[in-house]
Formats: C-alpha cells, structure tokens, sequence
C-alpha cells in the first residue's frame, strides 16, 4: 500500500496506520487502531448468522478474559507529549458522543481535559457496542451502553499509568494519585501521563478495576464544549464526502426511477462525450432493480454525465405504489382481523357514555442529513478499505465483502464523521454502501482501479427510499365523565421496518415488528386491544429519529388530551392520575416541565394556548409544555420548556442541543413540506423545494430542563423528538376546538 | 483555463466555465471547506462571497467569477477578517454545531449579514431570522445560531 503524503490528507490516526501497516507493525500497543482482527460469527437468533462479533483478537499478550471492547490500547494513545487521544465505538453524526464518550473515559484516567482529543473508529471488533455485541450506533444507546466499559477503560490505563510510576521511583502504587494528567508521588514528585505512556501500555491489563465514586467527578455532570466545536465552526472539519485520495473518481449513479426497476435500454454516448468521464457503468441495483453509474474526475462531470444518459426502464414486474391508493388500501386493512399485540376486552366500548373515534395518518418521511449519502472504496491487493459515515460499520463491511468477493477479514471499514444521518446511516441492506461496491468491482472489471467515491446528490436521496413508513392509525375510545377509560381499540397499519432484515428474528414477535407499536400504551393504565398489520409495499422503508414513536407518541398523547378536555379536565392533571404508580419518573418530568413554563399560573399572550405532551423513549422521558397560536389559521410555535429525564447527564451542554434538535425534528414533522408521496411508483418529491425543513423563521424559544438523577444514565439522542408535535397539536386543538390527526398540519 | 481569485489568491483552473464554483473549490482545487448540500440553492451550505456577498457556490458557474473576488470559510474564520473571526469565536463558545455540516455556510451567510450593519447595531431576533433564512440545519441548531450572531454583533460594536 503505497501513498505519497504530499499529495493528499487523511485522518492522522489513519495516517498513523497507513504507516504501520506498510512497514509491517504487528498490532501496536500504543492505543492506535489495530489492524482488523474481524471474525464471522453466528449470533443465535439472527437470521444471517453473519455479524461482525468481538471474537477475541489473537494476541497473547492480553490477558485472559478481557474481551477486545474492554482493551486500553485499543481506546486510548498517550503521545510523549502528553496529548491524549481517545477512540469513539460510535459514529458521531451530531449527538455528540465524540465528546461525551471522552469525557466517560478521562474521567476516570484522571486526563488533563485541555489535552485531549477524539478520533472515530473502524469495523475492528473492540468497536462493537458492548451490550450488542455488533457495530451499531441507534438506539440511543452509546451513552447508555458504554458509560461502564468507557469508566473502566480509564480506570485501566489509569492503574497502569500508576503501576509504571511505581515502578520507576520503586514505590508502592497504592501511595501514587493522579491528578489532571500527572501522576504524584508521596514526596509530591509528579510524572506527566505522557512520560509514563510507553512503559504503562505495555503493563499486563487489570481484570479488575474499582472505580470512582460518583461524588469525585470532575468531568462528568460539568457543562462542556464539543471537541470538535473550532473544526466545525471554521470548515476544517473532514466527513466522509472530504476523503482525498490520489486518483480518485467520482461516481454518480442513475437509480431505477421505481423502486426494483430494470434498464431496458441504454444509450450513453452522449455522456460518454462529456471531458472528465472515464466509464459509463451498469451495475446491480438495491431491490433486485439495475442502476447505471457514470465514473468521472470529480462530481460535476459525473453528474453532468449522468444526466445525459438516454434511459429507458422496465417497471412490469414490481409494484408500482400510488399514495391515495395505498390509504384507501390501509382503510381496509384496517377493518380486518390481525396479529394483537393488547389483547383488553373491548366488548363494552359501545355502551361508555362517551366515545371517541379517530383516524390518523402519518406520511412516509425522507431522513435528508444535509451530508448527501456518499462512501469511497479502494480494493487493492485483494483487500478494499472504506470510508463512510456509518452507523453499522461491521454490517456494511460484510456487505461489501459480499460484493467484492472478498474474505470479510480483508475490508477495513474507516468510520467518518457524518454530516447528519437520524437512522438514514443504519441500512440492514447497506444500500449505498453496497451500490459503492458494486461500482468498485464493475470498475475494476472495466480495467480501472483508482479508488471510487459514490456521490448522492440531493435529488438521489430524497427519491432513494428508505423512509419512516407511512402509517394509518384508527382508535375507538370509551370512557366515562371523569375520563375513566373503559375500552380503547386501537389498529396501526404500516410497513414493517425489520422484516426481511437481520433483525427481524429478535424484534418481529408473532408477527409485529416492535418498531411499529413502541410508545403505545404506556404509562398509561389502560384496557387496550391493538391490532397489527404490515402490509408489504415496494417502498423501501427504515427507522427514523426515535421510529416507532414518531407517530405512536403523537396519536396517544392527542387522545390522552383529547379525553381530559372532553371530559373537562386539566391535561396535566389528568396525565398525572392516569400515569400508574410505577412510572415516577413521567411525573417527574412533565412536574418540571410545568414548574419551569408557569403552566396554569402565568397569563398567556393574547391568541396563546398551552399544549403538554409526555413521552418515554429509549428509557428517557420528555415532557414538552408549550405556547401556540393560530395565525390565520396557521399553527405557530412560540415557546417550548422541556423536562427531561435521562438520570445521569454526562454533558449538560450536549444534552440541551439534544433536545433543541430533537425538538426542532420533531417539529419538522408538523409543517407543510413534510411528506414523501409516490404516483405511479415514482417519488414525486426532489429536494427541499418540494420536501420542506424548518428554517430558523420556525424555531420556538426552548428551554430544558432536567431531573436530577444519580441512576446509569440512559439514552438522549432521539427522546426529545416523540411529545413535540402533540404538545403542538393539543395547543392547536385548544385554539381552533378541533382535534389535529394529520402530519403535517393541515393549514388554514 | 479560468483564472479565480480566492482568498486573495489568484488560481489558474482548467474547468468548464459553466462548472459550479463550488465543485472547482472542492474537487479541482481540494478547497473542502465549502459544502455540498443539495445543488440547488435551497440550503446554503455552500455560501461563500462574492465581492462581499454571500452567493450560493453550488449555482454560480466560474464565468460568474471571472474578475471577482471570490471568499471562503477558510479565510473568513482563519485570516484577518474581524467579523468573520467574531463570528467564529461565537459560533465555539456557544457551541453551535452538532453535526457541522451546514456550519461553514452558517458562517458565511451570517458574516455577510453582519457586514452590511451599520457599526454598533445589534440586529434584533427578527432580523437574524430573515438574513439566516436560506440557510438550513437539520441538526436544529437555529436557537445557538440566534444566540452566537447576536453576541458576535456584540463584541464587534
């Protein structure tokens, strides 16, 4: 592998390897990533049996019984000079882990926190999440399933740290302690971690380690800035579509324009003519469909040449989906007999003095990250190397394996810091990262082995499927004058996001997929019968920002509201008498959301009507109250105060942004724009002109607020998305008397 | 070949005219800064100046820029420009971007903004927001956004 330094940038620590790998290194022990040691192993219950698992690294030096997640040197590199670097098993596309999983590990390394710095890191097993056993990043998962293993992966390096001290002033380690990156002697004698680096990585590992009672922490809990905020805020930030390499070509590729389509004729001479294109591709395309690539120096004539191919394609043989047709479909499909995940009697509904009934419906969503979809491959020597911003590095690794006929061991996947993703990065059939394959191996066949990066345009990835499935709910409601709720029949129809996957033996139990109805119900004390249905569409489908519960959240937290006024109840009060006892921590963030937004005690702004919602996802609870006003009809978000409940906040900094993000996504979903719709199995939106964001005009004041809590902190990359739009939709329902069961908002 | 002036350099690119200024930066003159959003001028984050003003890159052809000066983030946030050097020090320590990605154009639509006050004004939220408009974050940072110009604004006055 030969590379001139010169001429291109990469990551140092890619660099770093790059370097050590040519000259033939065995693994290192100095905390640089590790040349991947991937194994295939077979994880009962899954259906591929095929997952990159934490098998053992084969390396004597480490010690028994420490599995690869749990190795320092994998984590962490100490320079001479004392800066730090320490290694994410995450991808960071936002959420901040680039920093809150640092400040995990340097808190109990007793690091100097101004010296230290994070890179990202690669499909080697060490990187898989803990508690997984596979690469994944969703969830909301890597704080809460890598508090530990970060805790005492610090608290490791830190006792070796310690041992060498001991050693080179012939003490006893237990008369050491460390502070900011130094470690002290009895007779105040100090040896920075950086002196001390080299002799305390190539100590023994500890099995055990104690660590530090939480009432030490000096990092953890304190408000701090990202590591990456000067990088971001001055265009020095690499991502994956920044990755130079010399000789590198551009792909763009024309996609079936329905889902699964074939090429029935091609003519590209056209585009063959354009100055910069090197080859016109025909490659096999996600769902059995066919796709053409144009391969060029540089995007613009790669699109430019896309655009002047003269397609004709074959959609006989898949389904051509039509959006009014599929609700009615969905209407039916309601009525009919389905797999339950409640099974309450409902047999009194009909006789409760009073009754609601409801129809919802939830459009399909594009996830649209500003960074469009992108992933360069190089195969050289029978190996391929990727880079890509990707929430499922060991998945999508083998899947390009698959492609290019290599040995899974043989791809190294570098994970790139992404510019936004909200699920979009997490693909069962890595679909881009698979057509970046395909194009690589049909580049190759054509006698061109320059490394190749895929490029989307924006166009590509809003039409390029694998949206939150359009959903149909329907509910009756029975209850009674003090809002009693007798019978609840509740139906949900949509496509089912596991099926199919490798998934789907763990989370689609008798027949629902767990994504669809997470959020139902609780915490509320109710007799329930929910019926499931997942069609089958030709529409690729996927999670998005908090999945299940960005529809599930809506439809209970309206009705729920829709009861208590119904019944002329204050919301919140009602709320807090039907959440059942074993639920405090609901009451303790919608109390503080009340408390904090001086619901039921401040007088509202001409036009304003307060709006509450509560909602638990990945073990956190959000409550939002908030102040709208209609304008004209149009539904407008003024205000916003959350309380949250995640138990221990690392970085209440990155926890706020959270949830302004989260809120503002959920949001998203309320305004004109926000629908993806098909006609004649074709995507009729393009770009944001047509698929509408919020822009700044639409951003609420938002205050948040938390729960103090000692507990294992839990996750909070998507819970601030699920109670926003009820919260809007019950101040809308409050203003204009009607109650609000669409997304987006119907205006006027 | 079209000659560019960027960042106060002159740059010899041998680029179709009608190529967007935004893929000579990225591709051709390996300028990444400057971001690749959608194409279309719809989310700004590949803003960069123009004579001052902020353009959207991924639409201005290089004959737009034959004779003008062409500005970037690189030299906005790195060199001698005090507004840009505000706005970047703002943007860090309210600690705007999650992601990042629409950053650089942040940066760019709002030093223009800042430019054309007149010395001491402190826009209000309104103006912010109408100036900010073009520019999109998926992220939803626009509330740091709000908070990061108007202590910019600040320390400039």
């Amino acid at each position: 592998m030969n590379f001139d330094q010169a001429t291109f940038e990469l990551p140092r620590h890619l660099q770093a390897l790059m370097q050590r790998e040519q000259a033939g290194s065995p693994p290192a022990s100095n905390g640089l990533p590790r040349r991947s040691f991937l194994k295939l192993g077979a994880l009962s219950g899954f259906a591929l049996g095929a997952f990159p698992l934490g098998t053992l690294a084969q390396d004597a030096a480490k010690p028994a019984g420490l599995k690869p997640t749990q190795q320092p040197s994998a984590f962490l590199h100490i320079a001479a000079d004392g800066s730090t670097t320490i290694t994410i098993n995450r991808l960071d596309f936002g959420q901040g882990v680039q920093t809150s999983l640092p400040m995990i590990l340097a808190e109990e390394l007793d690091a100097d926190w101004s010296r230290v710095n994070s890179v990202h890191g690669s499909n080697d097993p060490a990187y898989v999440d803990p508690l997984f056993g596979m690469h994944i990043t969703g969830g909301s998962g890597s704080i809460a399933h890598s508090y530990t293993q970060y805790r005492e992966l610090g608290a490791r390096a830190r006792a070796m740290l310690v041992q060498a001290a001991a050693a080179r002033w012939k003490v006893e380690p237990g008369s050491l302690r460390t502070q900011n990156g130094q470690v002290i002697g009895p007779a105040g004698q100090q040896l920075g971690y950086g002196e001390l680096a080299e002799a305390a990585m190539a100590l023994p590992v500890p099995t055990s380690v104690t660590l530090k009672d939480p009432k030490d922490f000096r990092l953890i809990g304190q408000p701090t800035g990202r590591l990456d905020a000067v990088a971001k805020s001055s265009g020095h930030q690499d991502y994956g579509i920044d990755v130079r390499l010399p000789g590198l070509l551009t792909a763009v590729v024309a996609h079936p324009p329905v889902f699964g389509a074939k090429l029935q004729s091609l003519d590209d001479s056209a585009a063959r003519a354009i100055k910069g294109v090197k080859a016109v591709l025909r490659i096999p395309a996600d769902r059995g469909g066919e796709a053409v690539a144009v391969l060029a120096d540089g995007y613009w004539a790669a699109k430019q040449g896309r655009d002047a191919l003269k397609l004709a394609w074959d959609s006989s043989a898949v389904e051509k989906v039509d959006s009014a047709r599929q609700l009615a479909q969905y209407r039916t499909l309601a009525t009919q007999p389905g797999p339950r995940r409640f099974d309450a009697d409902v047999s009194g509904l009909d006789k409760a003095p009073h009754q609601i009934s409801a129809e919802y419906v939830f459009p399909y969503l594009a996830h649209a990250p500003m960074e469009p979809l992108n992933c360069t491959v190089r195969v050289e020597a029978g190996k391929a190397e990727l880079w890509v911003g990707t929430q499922m590095p060991g998945l999508d690794g083998l899947a390009a394996a698959t492609v290019l006929g290599l040995p899974p061991q043989n791809v190294q996947v570098h994970v790139q810091m992404a510019g936004g993703g909200f699920g979009r990065r997490a693909i069962p059939s890595s679909d881009y990262v698979v057509e970046a394959a395909q194009v690589a191996k049909a580049a190759l066949a054509a006698g061109i082995s320059a490394p190749v990066r895929l490029l989307w345009s924006r166009e590509d990835d809003i039409k390029g499927g694998y949206y939150r499935p359009m959903h149909l709910h329907t509910a009756r409601i029975g209850f009674d004058g003090q809002g009693r709720i007798q019978a609840w029949d509740h139906v949900i129809v949509g496509q089912s996001i596991l099926a199919g996957s490798p998934f789907e033996p763990m989370m689609v139990k008798n027949g629902i997929d767990g994504t669809a109805v997470e959020g139902m119900k609780e915490p509320y004390e109710i007799p329930m019968r929910l019926t499931v249905q997942h069609p089958k569409v030709n529409v690729p489908v996927l999670w998005w920002r908090s999945v299940g519960s960005t529809h599930t959240a809506f439809v209970m937290e309206t009705l729920i509201d829709e009861i208590a006024r119904t019944t002329r109840q204050d919301p919140v009060a009602y709320r807090m008498k039907l959440i059942g006892e074993q639920h405090p921590r609901h009451k303790a963030a919608l109390q503080l959301a009340v408390d904090k937004s001086g619901y039921g005690k401040k007088k509202l702004a001409p036009g304003r009507a307060w709006g509450v919602a509560v909602h638990e996802s990945f073990n956190s609870v959000v409550a939002y109250v908030v102040e709208a006003s209609l304008k004209k009809g149009v539904p407008t978000l003024h205000k916003v105060t959350a309380g949250v409940h995640c138990n221990r906040v690392i970085n209440p900094r990155s926890l706020e942004a959270q949830v302004q993000g989260g809120a503002l996504m959920g949001l998203s979903m309320c305004l004109p724009g926000a629908a993806i719709t098909l006609k004649d199995g074709q995507v009729e939106q393009s770009n944001f002109g047509d698929y509408a964001v919020p822009r700044i005009t639409a951003m609420p004041q938002i205050a948040v607020h938390t729960v103090q809590s000692d507990d294992a902190p839990t996750g909070m990359g998507e819970p601030g998305l699920p109670p926003l739009a009820p919260a809007f939709a019950n101040a809308v329902a409050r203003l204009s008397g009607k109650p609000v069961r669409e997304l987006p908002f119907k205006q006027g | 070949m079209s000659t560019l002036n960027i960042n106060g350099q002159n740059h010899e690119v041998d680029v179709d005219p009608s190529t967007p200024i935004l893929w000579t930066l990225r591709d051709t003159l390996g300028m990444t800064g400057t971001k690749f959003g959608c194409g279309a001028a719809l989310c700004g984050a590949c803003t960069v100046h123009l004579n001052g003003q902020a353009i959207r890159s991924c639409v201005t052809p290089v004959s737009a820029a034959s004779g003008q000066k062409i500005t970037t983030i690189e030299a906005v946030t790195g060199g001698s420009d005090k507004v840009g050097q505000a706005v970047h020090q703002a943007w860090v320590k309210h600690d705007v971007a999650q992601c990042g990605y629409c950053q650089s154009g942040q940066i760019m639509s709002a030093t223009a903004f800042l430019k054309t006050l007149p010395r001491g004004k402190v826009p209000s939220e309104a103006e912010i927001d109408s100036a900010m408009a073009g520019n999109i974050c998926r992220c939803g940072t626009y509330a740091r956004i709000r908070a990061a110009i108007t202590d910019a604004a600040k320390a400039l006055a």
